[in-house]
């Protein structure tokens, strides 16, 4: 069976209206020994899930923007005033008021460094990046958080100075936009779609 | 959360002591085609009943409530699967909840039941614990492992929980281990260790007699860690029957005290904050002042080398059993052991040793069961079952096993559940022909670490015989 007009979303008065197919169903088939004897079946399963972004949905709307959004906790009340945080979070963990958004574009041009990381050829099923992938934890000057990301050139290590490159052609709207490369790396070292 | 409050740091005060009476296991492997889970459930539950000595009838008649430990719904594409084994389990109408805390799930789940009994709403309580990971084939077992990352922020970066949980062990590799190749092979003999005695275990998934060259040269998962390094992913079940009192001793001659606490942290390390280290009763508050000079790197806790959660389990589960110094006052311990570095990382974060020397426990020969360099007694054996790396990681299942293991130890009964041909037989598995008796001789105190993921939950269950309490216990 195809799968073809897979399902798509908008929202209109606050309601999702769906178009096309959100699932597809395909025969099972029987699992058996060598013997023959039926032990069980498949079950395939082809499903799409709407997922909301909710408050979080600036962070990535703005990558495709070349943009890097964090949030800082703005209530003089509280204990860790001023924190700042990226991943990105809607609500201070300590007094829970909404923090306000930061752009840390700059802060993560000039003093992005790698804290960890970890280079693998193993991937799970739906996995996208090109292999091997180089994880890299990304720590910044001033801000609590330590963000974690891909590396798309070069080969990592402890302490290295990375900038951030976003996809802003063809963006997919996830955390697949935003990577790391090493700082000095030029524009034509970029993967497709990409810039600095 | 960054500082913790007098009402946080408060050592649990249950309304009543509450006792281990029994338990009992599957099989355990990659895969068991021939087995319904409601089937391998039933096979841990017999085992439980067999073992005091009661027909499954017998022991039904006991339980008031029920607790059960299944993580990853989406593996056995069965939503409230708790309530099918419930219902093959003849336990119905009784009150029953699933619990799913990640890897730690096990272990969460005796904690459910011992405040089901301690706060006197049972009598008895079963926690049971399953997991079945032979439902997708390992690629889409790594996506599914991975839904348990956050799913905007990690989950779409390779679909590998591995890698999350990888530059965790690079930090730890780098700061602590120093990248020295001695620190590497200290690693490898965890392995080493625990996959040997695993042979020892007719339940065991993963029996192998290797060295630690095997170990390095085994395929790389991610550097430094490679296959033999990693746990096991597996399916089977397993149980534990936890009571009150009067009950425990209506029931059996000899239950053992059992006590279970529970920690967290964030799920993505992404937002753990510098802190102060929270002291263990054998710490003192200088001891870490140099650590960064000792351990260039290493000044930021938990940062990606320390697992809070595990500490946090381990202050509370040491105030409500009295443990000053778990090697002292413990004759045994079952961790969890889901990569060797993070075994190493679990010894610190729980004051086997202090925080930067964790592998010293092994190169000290303290964790073995015989000491390789002295021939005495291992000062405090660790994962004697052949832990997640030999054993399994039935993640619902793994922290109620290790209970298990645990607790046969104290009861003087550990050679008798391996040892016995008739199991090894139905298991369809070979008993070796060394086969080693590995009961720790006089055990009277030991604990379980049970542990999820990047150290989003832990919890600590330390097992006492009643003989044996220690003073100062909260």
């Amino acid at each position: 069976m195809s799968t073809q007009n897979r399902g798509t979303v908008k929202v209109e008065n606050g309601r999702y209206r769906v178009s096309g197919n959100f699932h597809y169903a395909f025969p099972n088939d029987p699992i058996r020994d060598e013997n023959g004897k039926l032990l069980g079946i498949t079950n395939p399963a082809d499903m799409t899930h709407i997922h909301a972004y909710g408050g979080e949905a600036p962070f990535f709307e703005n990558l495709s923007n070349a943009k890097l959004l964090g949030t800082k906790c703005a209530n003089p009340k509280c204990e860790t005033y001023g924190s700042v945080y990226i991943p990105y979070r809607i609500h201070c963990p300590d007094c829970l008021m909404r923090n306000e958004e930061v752009d840390l574009t700059d802060l993560a041009r000039k003093g992005a460094s790698v804290h960890t990381f970890m280079i693998t050829e193993r991937t799970g099923a739906f996995n996208t990046l090109e292999k091997p992938i180089r994880f890299v934890n990304v720590e910044f000057e001033g801000v609590s958080t330590i963000l974690m990301g891909y590396l798309s050139v070069g080969e990592p290590s402890i302490g290295m100075k990375v900038v951030p490159i976003f996809q802003t052609k063809n963006p997919t709207f996830t955390i697949m936009d935003l990577s790391w490369v090493p700082a000095g790396t030029s524009a034509d070292e970029l993967p497709e779609g990409f810039s600095l | 959360m960054i500082k913790f409050s007098k009402q946080q740091l408060k050592i649990p005060q249950m309304s009543k002591p509450v006792y281990l009476v029994t338990g009992g296991m599957s099989k355990f492997d990659r895969a068991i085609p021939e087995k319904r889970t409601e089937e391998l459930v039933i096979d841990a539950f017999l085992e439980a009943a067999e073992f005091i000595k009661k027909s499954p009838e017998e022991l039904k008649e006991y339980i008031h409530s029920c607790y059960y430990g299944h993580f990853a719904d989406h593996f056995g594409d069965q939503l409230l699967g708790e309530a099918v084994i419930h219902d093959r389990l003849g336990l119905d109408p009784l009150g029953n909840v699933g619990i799913k805390t990640g890897g730690a799930t096990g272990g969460s789940t005796i904690w459910e039941a011992y405040k089901a009994v301690a706060s006197g709403y049972s009598d008895t309580a079963l926690a049971m614990g399953w997991e079945r990971m032979d439902e997708v084939p390992t690629d889409e077992g790594n996506h599914y492992i991975a839904s348990a990352a956050d799913k905007d922020w990690e989950t779409p970066l390779g679909h590998i929980y591995t890698g999350y949980y990888a530059v965790m062990a690079q930090k730890y590799w780098q700061v602590f281990g120093k990248e020295e190749e001695s620190f590497r092979r200290t690693l490898a003999e965890i392995a080493v260790k625990n996959k040997g005695y695993a042979r020892m275990n007719p339940h065991a998934q993963s029996p192998m007699n290797i060295t630690v060259e095997d170990v390095l040269n085994s395929p790389t998962v991610a550097h430094p860690l490679r296959a033999l390094d990693c746990c096991l992913m597996s399916v089977g079940a397993s149980c534990v029957i936890l009571a009150d009192e009067k009950t425990a001793y209506e029931m059996t001659d000899n239950p053992l005290l059992l006590y279970t606490s529970a920690g967290s942290h964030t799920l993505r390390v992404a937002d753990r904050r510098d802190m102060d280290i929270p002291l263990l009763p054998n710490e003192s508050p200088d001891q870490y002042k140099d650590l960064g000079l000792r351990f260039p790197g290493g000044d930021r806790y938990p940062g990606f080398t320390g697992f809070l959660a595990a500490r946090m389990a381990a202050y509370y589960a040491y105030g409500m059993a009295g443990i000053v110094d778990p090697t002292e006052d413990l004759d045994l311990v079952e961790l969890h052991d889901a990569f060797t570095i993070s075994d190493i990382q679990t010894y610190e974060d729980i004051g086997i040793r202090p925080y930067g020397e964790g592998r010293t426990y092994v190169e000290s020969g303290d964790c073995y069961h015989t000491n390789p360099f002295t021939g005495q007694p291992g000062k405090l054996p660790a994962n004697l079952s052949g832990g997640l790396i030999g054993c399994m990681h039935a993640v619902g299942a793994t922290g109620i096993m290790q209970v298990i293991e645990v607790a046969q130890h104290i009861w003087g009964r550990w050679s008798e559940m391996h040892a016995d041909e008739a199991k090894w037989k139905r298991f369809n598995r070979e008993k070796p022909d060394d086969w080693t008796d590995l009961q720790v001789k006089g055990a009277k105190r030991g604990m379980a670490i049970s542990h999820a993921g990047v150290g989003s939950h832990v919890t600590a269950t330390v097992l006492v015989h009643p003989d044996h309490q220690l003073k100062g216990r909260g």
